[in-house]
């Protein structure tokens, strides 16, 4: 870009908005090393998030891998017809939304808690060095997470040993099914409550003093001022990771649950995703898993417009607005 | 209605007295006082009750402790040595024999130590790939009013509200040849939009009479993104590029799918049969330790290869942990 068109675009923009007066093929000229710098990022998500978007046309085919998308015949809606009528992924959707609807109970207020405890120790470093502890575990992948549960809570694992040795035999939290909801949802905590911490401890440390001053002049003690003053500051960010949540009903630790579906059977384990990998990529069902998965897709976008909505409809900033 | 206004005036009268007079605070001495204050408490607070205290340290204590106590273990038994293994029946928690044999035994050749290096170079590549392209694409996206710029906008936020499903991307992945490929592991997942919007947000934050003045200099886009903006926001981008490179180093669903021969797993992929699932693997050296006692044999390898897996992130985590709250909170309330 040379020297004169830059000055004068930079005098232009700063006097009025220009651009709706510059021809678009001046701006284009002008924006070039921006267009540029964009171009890999949207090149790759060209290829790899939109297309496949595309080929979700699989879903409305008899798709077979060996003649391909462009051959193979459209059968209309005999894919979601069978999705729909199939008991298993009734029984995944149904999964799906057990765990969403427990852990909303038993995971979300989680992190709010502990931000309030972390919040009220008044040493400086004594905080940072508990926050570097508690955000630890969200760096660990699946796999180890899982894996440090089983060799403590498994059947060889430490708990198991010890009760043998008192005399008690047969514990085993991996594969026992009644106890699975509890079990993925500590793992969930373990893993992932202590990072959720630090979007609270940042609306807390917006709190202006000054509120928490006239409160204690007003008479109000330790837990008024949590009740009014704390918690109002931290509700629009509860509320949008709360629309956050809700969006993300249908999407429920697919990696954690694919490692433990074997060894804890499908009954309670199943969940969409988990669904659509055995059918589609185990079973070979290629067309009903890409019916699956678009119906989920699908109802998950719904969901977030609509979250979004209601959190607009009840005076909330919502995770978008309209610009 | 006349209960309402009552109700009403009751919650929100901020001169309501108390009824009775408040209590008393304790009768203590100076001395006492301020240990019980310490030195942080602002001064408006009341002095804390000294049973809150208790309780609340010990909370903090059962919390930290519950995070690192399973890291302690597995570490320590990976040290450990067989007989010591036997004799605790699975995770060791008294150190007793100390053994180094488990990681000569994972890092002397085999299966193990050849994933380690395939998931060390899949990272390297993967974040130095998506952060390049993800500062890129912000930057570019970081002027309101340029060419195409809200249209470039909606790119990237439409695949933050649909994905496209797994089913679709693998057939893509599978027709492009990618299968047993590398760049399988990478390229799907190499632009995250949401990182792209942390960068952008912070991009567009920076003053722009700054920018201004190095273009009436006479500086083209990419040198004030590599001169200014760059190191104006060296601790955003060390963020994203943890995130990136955690993601690439944590992942094996996509080593799963895409991923057919076993020599070229990375170490997640590995650690999911081999510990997880207890397989053993054909011709690693490290299954056959797994053939004679049952579950816990093996123990210490297995547990080396998990402490393999965590090493990375203990070394890039401290580097990094201090710039989280900048880098998260922007993503998170900007985008």
């Amino acid at each position: 870009m040379s020297t004169d068109t830059s000055t004068g675009t930079a005098t232009s923009r700063a006097d009025s908005p220009p651009h709706r007066k510059i021809p678009w093929t001046t701006r284009m000229r002008r924006d070039r090393t921006l267009l540029i710098m964009v171009a890999p990022a949207v090149l790759l998500l060209a290829v790899f998030a939109y297309v496949p978007m595309a080929g979700n046309v699989v879903a409305w085919q008899d798709y077979s891998p060996y003649v391909g998308i462009r051959e193979s015949p459209f059968v209309g809606w005999a894919n979601f017809a069978r999705v729909f009528t199939n008991p298993l992924f009734l029984d995944a959707v149904s999964n799906t939304l057990i765990i969403t609807a427990f852990q909303l109970v038993f995971f979300f207020p989680v992190p709010i808690v502990l931000a309030l405890l972390l919040n009220s120790v008044l040493s400086p470093g004594l905080r940072t060095t508990i926050q570097s502890i508690v955000y630890l575990p969200h760096f660990f992948s699946w796999v180890i997470v899982v894996t440090i549960f089983q060799q403590i809570f498994g059947g060889a694992g430490m708990v198991a040993s010890r009760l043998r040795e008192a005399g008690y035999s047969g514990f085993d939290l991996m594969t026992n099914p009644d106890t699975f909801l509890l079990l993925i949802t500590a793992q969930s905590v373990w893993k992932d409550a202590g990072w959720g911490i630090i979007i609270f401890l940042a609306a807390l440390a917006t709190v202006d003093t000054q509120l928490y001053e006239a409160s204690v002049v007003d008479g109000a003690g330790r837990w008024r001022r949590m009740w009014h003053v704390t918690l109002p500051a931290l509700r629009p960010v509860i509320i949008l990771l709360l629309i956050l949540r809700l969006g993300d009903s249908l999407t429920v630790g697919f990696e954690q649950l694919i490692l433990q579906r074997g060894a804890v059977g499908t009954d309670v384990a199943e969940v969409l995703d988990t669904f659509v990998y055995y059918q589609g990529v185990v079973n070979g069902d290629w067309a009903f898993a890409a019916a699956a998965g678009l119906v989920k897709g699908l109802v998950s976008l719904a969901l977030v417009l609509g979250a979004n909505k209601l959190a607009h409809l009840v005076g909330e900033a919502g995770v978008y607005q309209r610009a | 209605m006349t209960v309402r206004t009552e109700n009403y005036a009751k919650k929100h009268t901020p001169t309501r007295l108390p009824k009775q007079p408040p209590k008393p605070p304790p009768r203590r001495s100076a001395r006492y006082r301020a240990l019980l204050r310490g030195k942080n408490r602002p001064v408006w607070e009341e002095d804390p009750n000294p049973l809150g205290l208790v309780v609340k340290g010990v909370a903090l204590l059962v919390i930290t402790a519950t995070v690192l106590f399973p890291l302690y273990t597995v570490v320590l038994t990976s040290f450990s040595t067989q007989a010591d293994i036997t004799r605790s029946g699975g995770l060791v928690i008294v150190p007793g024999g100390l053994s180094l044999s488990a990681y000569v035994q994972i890092l002397s050749g085999g299966i193990v130590t050849r994933a380690t290096i395939v998931s060390i170079g899949i990272t390297v590549v993967g974040t130095v790939l998506s952060t390049t392209v993800s500062v890129l694409a912000a930057y570019g996206l970081s002027r309101p009013g340029s060419f195409a710029h809200r249209p470039l906008l909606f790119v990237f936020l439409i695949t933050m509200f649909f994905g496209a499903g797994m089913i679709p991307t693998y057939l893509l992945v599978s027709n492009l040849g990618l299968i047993d490929s590398y760049w399988s592991l990478i390229l799907p997942g190499a632009v995250s939009a949401f990182n792209v919007l942390i960068l952008r947000a912070f991009f567009m934050g920076i003053d722009r009479s700054i920018t201004d003045a190095a273009r009436i200099d006479g500086a083209g886009d990419l040198r004030i993104l590599g001169q200014i903006v760059l190191p104006m926001s060296k601790a955003v981008v060390a963020v994203v590029a943890l995130f990136y490179g955690v993601g690439y180093w944590n992942a094996f669903f996509n080593a799963m799918l895409y991923i057919n021969d076993n020599a070229k797993w990375p170490l997640q992929l590995v650690l999911r049969s081999y510990v997880l699932q207890g397989v053993t693997l054909p011709g690693s050296g490290v299954g056959q330790v797994d053939v004679d006692d049952g579950a816990v044999t093996g123990l210490p390898v297995k547990m080396a290869v998990m402490v393999l897996a965590i090493i990375p992130i203990l070394v890039v985590y401290p580097m990094v942990q201090r710039h989280f709250t900048k880098g998260v909170i922007f993503g998170a309330i900007k985008g």
